[in-house]
Formats: C-alpha cells, sequence, structure tokens
C-alpha cells in the first residue's frame, strides 16, 4: 500500500465516521430550519396581530417613556429588560419583561407596541407556535446550553465530514468527468453519483452556514464573556452601586447616545440591571444602516441616574463574530428569492444526507466495499451489487 | 459521458468545476451582505448556480 493509498483511507474513515454520528442530528436541523427560513410568512399566515395604526411616512415617533408606561399598564407586576426597535416592521416596537429584572430573559414576555401612537398592541404567547416548536428544536433540542453546545459539536463534526468529503471525492472522480450521473446504472451508483455531484456543489454553503451555526451555538458564552470584559471594562467605576431607585428618561437616553455615535440607528435598549447592561446604566445599543452594518450594535452606555453618557465602544471581534455570522446562517439577508435559495440548498443537504446514510448501510448489508465500487467506478459492477 | 478507462484525470482536472462553484457561491453567500440592489441581485445569480447545476446534471442529461 502506498503512502497516497493509506492517507486516503484515513480520509475515508474521517469522512464515514464524522457524517454517521452527526447525521441524525443533521437530518433534524435541516428538516426543522426549512420552515424557519421562513418564520415570519408562516407567523403571518398562522397567527393574526393587531395592525400598528396608519400614518404619514414621517410622522413623528411616539415618546419612549410614554410607550414604556403604556406596556407596563398592561403586564401589572412585570419590569421592563428591553425597549426593542422591530427590525422588520418601522411601525412597531417591542417591550421585553419579565418577573423581576434579575428574572431569565429567555422567558420575558414580548409586548408588540406601536411605535408611533405608544400604544399597546398585543402580546401573544408565542411558545405554543409551530415556528417556536421548530427554533426549539434547531436550537437546543429543548435542553438548554447543553443541548445548544451539542448540536455545536454536530455542526463541527458536519464541517470535518464535509472537508474529509472534499478529499474522498478525488479518487471517486478519477475516471468520471464532473457532473456524472450514470442514469442506468444501479441504485447504489446512482446515489453515489448525487452524493458526489450534491456534495461538491454545495461544499461552500455547507461550509459556510454549518459553520455559523456553530458560532452561534456559542452565543451565550460570547454573551457572558463581553459582559466580564468590555461591558466590565466600561462600568468598572460603578461595579459597587445597586440599580436606582428612580430611573431618568428612557426617551432621553436614546436621543443621548444617538448624539454620540452619529449616523447609527437605535437597535434596542437594555434597562439596568438587565444582561446587557450594567446595574446603573441604559445599554443604547446602535446598529448601522448597510446589510452588513445594521448587524454590527455598537453600546453607548448612558447613566441611568443622571441621564449622562458614560462610554461607548465598538464591541470586540468575538462579538462582530457572532453578529456577522447570524445572517449567514438564517439566510435572511437577501430577500424572498435568497430565502428561496436557502430553502433549496438546505433540501439538497438533506439529499446529502440521505444518500450518505444510503450508500453506508447498501455497503454493510451488502459485504461489498464501496470504496470498491469508487474504485472501479467506471468499470464493471460487482454482482453482489447489479441486484 | 463515456470516459475512457484508460483516462485517469489529473487532481487540477477532478477540482476545477468544484472551485470555481465554491469561488462563485462564496461571492454570493458575501454579495448580500455588502449591499442592497445589484448586490442582492448578484448573491441571487450566484447562489442559483450550484442548484442549477445540479437539476441540470441530474434530470435534463440525457441518460447514456
Amino acid at each position: 500500500m502506498t503512502a497516497a493509498t493509506r492517507s486516503l483511507r484515513r480520509w475515508g474513515f474521517v469522512h464515514k465516521w464524522t457524517s454517521l454520528i452527526c447525521t441524525l442530528f443533521m437530518l433534524l436541523l435541516c428538516i426543522t430550519g426549512l420552515p424557519l427560513i421562513f418564520h415570519e410568512e408562516i407567523d403571518d399566515l398562522l397567527h393574526s396581530q393587531v395592525k400598528p395604526a396608519e400614518v404619514a411616512a414621517d410622522a413623528p415617533l411616539a415618546d419612549l417613556d410614554h410607550l414604556l408606561a403604556n406596556a407596563i399598564a398592561n403586564a401589572p407586576g412585570q419590569v421592563p429588560h428591553f425597549l426593542i426597535w422591530d427590525r422588520d416592521d418601522p411601525n412597531a416596537m417591542f417591550v421585553s419583561v419579565g418577573p423581576s429584572i434579575t428574572s431569565d430573559p429567555s422567558k420575558n414576555l414580548l409586548i408588540r407596541m406601536d411605535a408611533h401612537t405608544g400604544a399597546y398592541l398585543d402580546a401573544p404567547d408565542v411558545t405554543g407556535r409551530f415556528t417556536y416548536i421548530m427554533l426549539k428544536l434547531h436550537t437546543d433540542m429543548f435542553a438548554g446550553l447543553p443541548g445548544k453546545l451539542f448540536l455545536g459539536l454536530m455542526g463541527i463534526l458536519f464541517c470535518v465530514a464535509v472537508i474529509s468529503g472534499i478529499v474522498v471525492y478525488a479518487p471517486s472522480m478519477r475516471k468520471l468527468s464532473f457532473g456524472t450521473y450514470r442514469a442506468g446504472r444501479t441504485r447504489v451508483v446512482r446515489w453515489l453519483d448525487v452524493h458526489n455531484l450534491a456534495g461538491i456543489l454545495l461544499v461552500a454553503w455547507t461550509l459556510v452556514v454549518g459553520f455559523t451555526g456553530v458560532i452561534n451555538t456559542w452565543a451565550d458564552l460570547v454573551l457572558k464573556m463581553w459582559q466580564y470584559g468590555q461591558l466590565a471594562e466600561m462600568t468598572a467605576q460603578y461595579r459597587d452601586r445597586s440599580v436606582p431607585a428612580k430611573l431618568t428618561s428612557v426617551n432621553a437616553a436614546v436621543e443621548v447616545a444617538a448624539h454620540a455615535v452619529p449616523g447609527m440607528t437605535p437597535s434596542f435598549v437594555a434597562f439596568p440591571g438587565s444582561i446587557f447592561s450594567s446595574k446603573s446604566h441604559y445599554a443604547v445599543f446602535l446598529r448601522g444602516n448597510t446589510p452588513l452594518t445594521s448587524r454590527l450594535l455598537k453600546p453607548a452606555l448612558v447613566d441611568a441616574e443622571t441621564g449622562a453618557l458614560t462610554d461607548s465602544r465598538d464591541m470586540p471581534w468575538y462579538v462582530s463574530t457572532l453578529f456577522i455570522s447570524q445572517p449567514l446562517h438564517f439566510g435572511d439577508y437577501g430577500g424572498m428569492p435568497l430565502k428561496i435559495l436557502w430553502a433549496l440548498l438546505d433540501v439538497l443537504t438533506i439529499v446529502i444526507l440521505v444518500t450518505g446514510v444510503y450508500l453506508w448501510v447498501r455497503r454493510r448489508r451488502a459485504g461489498v466495499s464501496v470504496d470498491r465500487v469508487i474504485a472501479r467506478s467506471s468499470g464493471i459492477e460487482s454482482p453482489a451489487l447489479s441486484s | 459521458m463515456t470516459p475512457r478507462k484508460s483516462m485517469h484525470r489529473t487532481l487540477s482536472q477532478i477540482f476545477v468545476a468544484p472551485l470555481l462553484v465554491a469561488i462563485v457561491s462564496t461571492l454570493g453567500l458575501v454579495g448580500a451582505l455588502v449591499g442592497d440592489g445589484w448586490w442582492d441581485a448578484l448573491s441571487w445569480a450566484t447562489l442559483a448556480v450550484p442548484v442549477v447545476l445540479y437539476s441540470l446534471f441530474i434530470w435534463w442529461r440525457k441518460p447514456n
């Protein structure tokens, strides 16, 4: 056996086992991911929501303190964690509330508000929705952070499987031209051709979507790193203070922040004591206005006791990496045609997974190596496989 | 497409088409991030390449 053959065998081994271990979970991710590409459209179709008032395009926005008071009046006993501008609908805003400022924000209630009149719209419980169940299955399989990190590990195996797949593609195509599909041959040969063709065509997309998915599983850890890193640095002199008894105007805080960071648009405000801020600050997160910069947030910290700006910095590289990896995973940054392409590529990934499992099962059952089919792919088939 | 049995393709022959497809789809992945309008159109056109090639090779090619 030559060194090259030994090396190829090793790659084949890596491809087989990384694929086999992650396939079941990758199937789950691809199937649940498919409706998630269209989650807004599905929600619009399945659930009605109160529409914001019709206003002129240049109508003034509601005073945020007024809007906030209206939201809290509709959620007795709750405290605000975040005030969020709706990316998709400039006429609506969200107030995210929880039973206390230290409660788990992933269990928060999201109250929709009219951005112009400041009136309460609705606060639907999304936890029973189809898209919510798909999202939970897709992100952590209802198993919290361990589930998330486990899926991240499966994602890493998937990326290794794609890369080793590129290596084993070469010997398989020694005697075949690109795109060969031997339609007249047995299923194992046809599906090998499908697996090879779809796999090699989708290399860039599967690697990007796979790896950005892995990065997304680290979001909670990235947030913790930012809290103990940059956020702690920016608010070092406030460390020992507690949440102020009376907060200054949130509307004024947003104005101070927008003035401090010209050219950017507010994206959301984290209230003092919530996970995205210190105990003494409104953290106003601003975003840019291109598809890329709209994903990159910049926090401006406003003292919630004095209303003055404390600090504003660009976020560190590890947070920016997370932000940029989100659209690249979701496919929501290029309109409906991009979403449709994302769905088609997702379906082709399912094809790769299913044909891959089939080739492995076939090899075991027939006792004949697919490697051999590959090796003599343009020659005569093994009698065991021509049935 | 019946390649002759004796013909062995070199690595560069095997990988030239996949490499082009990978470069083109990467352009598409990045394109829509850069801007809207024409950038979006560029990314639709380039990311459609793998899907179109797959369909052509599997469904619209005459079986040998």
